[in-house]
């Protein structure tokens, strides 16, 4: 009973002439004043979107988010994207007057509860980090890792060092070589051993006088918690070198363990992932990132700094600029705030380790339908691999993706890490129940079980099934045009 | 313990035995080198239930001064326009913010099909080919774009911009060049406000020109005269544009614009202290696998049926890594929404009443400037809806605060971006600002004025 009409195109929906937002009419001097830009400047019409009525609109986008899943309606067990609950409580207190609609460069003065609101903030991300310098500016993850390898790359320059070389793991986040390459640096990748972790031969006969940084993420991307952590970060600052930590894994080790603590010299958060900030179908996320304190001279402005006047936005005296307009995204930089308010140093130790538990009990049940090559302990999330699967009955891990909707699960994420081949990754979050946690593992079984014939037309249940792709980036069509007269 | 978890201690015993842990503590130990365990609790506020929350929330918000509770005629990129309800309704539907990026299309097609509509809506609105479907923000969307200038013209690298393109955007274009081989050339404006003398700097080594239209201090720009001298000369144009003027003014892809770019705060997205915003982008058909960030496509699934899928992705990070155009991963998919959903209730003439109030009303608070003595208008040509106001007495923040503490955010002063504008502050009037508003602001500058002719006085 899908409403066909309403899921159209707003194009296909539109009708010359209807009207949903109006304006009062101008009257006496204003109205007169409509005409004052010259002709040469002006279109001969406005852009031809579409026209629709107030009921139209709502219809349409009511019923196209029913063709979504969601954290609300759903259990996402996306290894690597933490989707765990979205409180509603963050998203009422956001939306406060005097917050949602203060204007970016309002004077400081004007804005005081709203800095020692952020002020609070870059205070807890630096004790949860065990790295004191931080800046709220950045818009994202992979804008977290620029901003710090922007940072990295300044301070050997002020160092007189020419270190150009970045090494990252081979199961990092794609972004890491990405902004590596932004910043100016070249990368080279370190080999994971056959425990999954950092092979320290490798890394070793990698590291010289040329090497920046060293980009981990840890808990790694197999959910694995690298043992030799210590001997990693000391190798590399002997070195000369700093160590990056790309922060996407920090569920795991809230209040258990500091980058800070274990030798990490920059990071970045993922306030979207490990604080709650709602996913929004792909954005708006933050990327925080906190820094040693040799570091913080350089840090994007403004900062705020309190003084005995209040709280200030001040730049860094060494800054590396700017990485974005404004200040930062502060609608999910204040959910992060309000999460961690909820939950208290130790119930974000709490958090993390129910999303161990989850991610262990899970991985228990798993490991009986699914080989998972790196063993049977994790930390927040884990790797299975459909490699075994795919030889004996030809079920690939994206098959499993896709038969897995059609019992009301997202996908775990599938092909990622590269280090796996058929890699299925899965990460449940503290904020799922055993029953849920039980029902998954039920539904993998089912699906795990079923013929090639079956799997390969799935997803039956759902509005589309597997879209023809190739010919999507084949034959790109990136708009709608109008149908030929 | 408040918060959100789910595992009562039954739970936790039974999943412990499942795994064959003997406690939590020896399941992180088990992974978690103890030298390396934090052994005291973090240095944290305790924990707060929903009621400790929101009276500490309604404290903090209550001592700022925004948009709700002062008559907002501050802009330099981020403005005070109308949000229609409809906007915030659809925006807060649990199905749309707490979804993930549409990786599996058949469970987001709700998602792809607002980001294929944004991107159409995106072209109609520039006259351009292709849209992305949004990245961070006005300041990065500019950078992104002299970063695909840059790739797509290998040989060059001279960056060729003005004084009068928002010095923030300027800024992140600098902090990213840095470490690159590029240089950014930064043309001073023109007298008048313009940067038609940008074209003197325009060489066979620029890859691209970023210009603003109408640019940061309101003014309009000779586009086409930029564009050709820019195209001349092999070099790509990027222009950045607001989205409301487009109502009226027009539109990049007229002018022959190679990419445009724009902060999309003003449809339909909350000023929220300067982020989440939405950069805009959207270029010409040639470019379109230089763009950075994702895009969604059409297509047709297994059953004939038509769909929407995010493609091209081989131009991504998580594909190329090294070799990736942009390390951009995570967008603003709920803020394309928001603007989706606005351009969907103005349509073609809501859009052109919005840009037309928008120029009534900034041209009747510049008529007020002109008769005051105190103040005078910076340029005098035409502006979109945004001017340049310069204070005689050279008192410029203290005028702000006055004009704050009677309930007016009167401007944003210039010194901040130019100390040689120190005197200046620059204005802006959307389509909500009124006749008795545009009075109470031109009474609250003037009576900074009346109180201090009684202070010297005494």
């Amino acid at each position: 009973m899908r409403n066909q009409q309403a899921t159209q195109l707003l194009f296909e929906m539109s009708r010359p002439g209807r009207r949903a937002h109006r304006l009062p009419e101008l009257q006496g001097h204003a109205a007169t004043l409509c005409e004052s830009l010259p002709a040469e400047f002006k279109a001969d019409q406005p852009p031809p979107l579409p026209e629709l009525a107030e009921g139209d609109v709502v219809r349409h986008f009511t019923n196209l988010s029913t063709l979504n899943m969601s954290v609300d309606t759903h259990f996402y067990p996306l290894g690597s994207c933490t989707m765990k609950y979205n409180p509603k409580r963050n998203e009422r207190l956001s939306s406060l007057p005097g917050l949602i609609d203060v204007h970016p460069l309002q004077d400081a003065r004007s804005i005081q509860g709203l800095l020692e609101m952020m002020h609070e903030l870059q205070h807890m991300l630096g004790e949860i980090s065990g790295l004191r310098g931080v800046s709220l500016q950045p818009a994202a993850g992979a804008h977290g890792e620029l901003t710090a390898l922007l940072v990295a790359a300044d301070y050997f320059a002020d160092l007189g060092e020419d270190r150009k070389v970045v090494l990252t793991a081979d199961s990092a986040h794609g972004t890491n070589p990405a902004s590596a390459q932004m910043a100016g640096f070249s990368t080279k990748t370190v080999r994971s051993n056959a425990e999954g972790l950092v092979d320290i031969a490798d890394l070793r006969a990698k590291l010289n006088e040329q090497t920046a940084v060293f980009m981990l993420t840890n808990p790694n991307t197999l959910g694995l918690f690298d043992s030799q952590i210590r001997e990693i970060t000391d190798l590399v600052h002997e070195h000369g070198a700093l160590i990056y930590l790309d922060g996407a894994n920090m569920n795991a080790i809230l209040g258990i363990t500091r980058p800070g603590d274990f030798g990490a010299d920059l990071m970045h958060f993922n306030p979207h992932k490990t604080f709650s900030g709602p996913h929004g179908g792909g954005g708006p996320g933050a990327g925080p990132i906190c820094v040693r304190e040799f570091l913080a001279d350089y840090l994007p402005g403004p900062v705020i700094t309190r003084t005995e006047d209040g709280y200030e936005l001040t730049t860094p005296e060494r800054s590396i600029g700017r990485v974005r307009s404004f200040f930062g995204n502060v609608g999910i930089l204040i959910r992060a705030y309000a999460y961690i308010r909820t939950y208290g140093p130790d119930g974000l130790r709490r958090v993390s380790e129910d999303a161990v538990l989850g991610a262990n009990y899970l991985l228990s049940k798993v490991k009986h339908m699914l080989d998972v090559p790196h063993g049977d302990r994790c930390m927040h999330e884990f790797v299975a691999s459909a490699s075994r699967l795919k030889k004996e009955k030809h079920i690939s891990a994206m098959d499993i993706a896709k038969r897995i909707l059609d019992f009301g699960f997202h996908a775990p994420t599938v092909y990622f890490p590269l280090v796996v081949d058929e890699a299925v990754m899965i990460e449940p979050t503290e904020t799922e129940s055993k029953e849920t946690l039980d029902a998954f593992a039920e539904a993998l079984f089912r699906v795990v079980d079923e013929t090639e014939e079956a799997i390969q037309q799935a997803p039956l249940s759902t509005a589309i099934s597997r879209p023809d792709d190739v010919s999507a980036a084949r034959k790109p069509i990136l708009r709608w045009t109008p149908p030929q007269q | 313990m408040t918060g959100y978890l789910f595992h009562t201690d039954d739970d936790r015993r039974e999943m412990l035995q499942s795994i064959g842990a003997e406690s939590m503590k020896q399941l992180i130990d088990d992974q978690v080198p103890t030298d390396v365990q934090l052994d005291h609790l973090m240095d944290l506020p305790a924990a707060a239930d929903e009621i400790v929350l929101d009276r500490d929330f309604r404290r903090m918000a209550a001592k700022n001064a925004g948009a709700a509770s002062h008559v907002c005629f501050m802009g330099a990129g981020a403005y005070d326009h109308f949000i229609p309800a409809v906007v915030d309704e659809i925006a807060s539907r649990g199905e749309y913010y707490t979804s993930y990026t549409p990786y599996q299309a058949e469970v987001s097609q709700g998602n792809l099909q607002v980001m294929f509509e944004y991107e159409t809506l995106v072209s109609q609105l520039t006259g351009l080919d292709v849209s992305n479907a949004s990245l961070y923000d006005g300041g990065s969307a500019a950078t992104e774009a002299v970063l695909m200038a840059l790739a797509t013209m290998k040989n060059r690298t001279r960056v060729v911009t003005s004084g009068a393109v928002h010095p923030q955007y300027r800024d992140v274009v600098d902090a990213y060049l840095k470490h690159i081989d590029a240089e950014l050339v930064v043309v001073p404006t023109d007298h008048d406000g313009t940067s038609i003398s940008i074209i003197d700097a325009i060489d066979d080594q620029t890859a691209c020109v970023l210009i603003q239209h109408p640019n940061f201090y309101g003014r309009l720009e000779d586009m086409q005269a930029i564009t050709d001298a820019a195209h001349a000369a092999g070099a790509l144009v990027i222009q950045a544009f607001d989205p409301i003027s487009l109502g009226l003014l027009k539109r990049p892809g007229d002018y022959g614009v190679d990419i445009a770019v724009a902060e999309g705060q003003c449809l339909g997205n909350p000023l929220s202290f300067g982020g989440p915003y939405l950069g805009m982008i959207a270029c010409t058909s040639q470019l379109v696998r230089r763009m950075p960030g994702r895009i969604a496509g059409q297509t047709t699934d297994r059953r004939g049926n038509r769909c929407w899928v995010l493609t091209l992705q081989t131009r991504e990070q998580h594909i190329r890594r090294e070799k990736a155009t942009s390390n951009i991963c995570s967008n603003q998919t709920l803020l394309a929404l928001r603007a989706t959903v606005y351009l969907s209730l103005l349509g073609p003439q809501g859009l052109k009443e919005t840009a037309t109030h928008c120029v009534a009303r900034t041209q009747q608070a510049r008529e007020r400037i002109v008769q005051s003595d105190r103040f005078e208008l910076v340029h005098s040509g035409p502006v979109f809806k945004e001017f340049l106001v310069r204070d005689r007495e050279n008192d410029v923040e203290s005028l702000m605060r006055s004009a704050t503490e009677k309930g007016i955010l009167a401007g944003v002063p210039m010194e901040q971006f130019d100390p040689d504008m120190n005197d200046c502050f620059l204005v802006a009037l959307t389509e909500k600002r009124t006749d008795d508003e545009i009075e109470a602001w031109m009474e609250s500058l003037e009576s900074a004025t009346i109180a201090q002719t009684v202070r010297q006085a005494f």
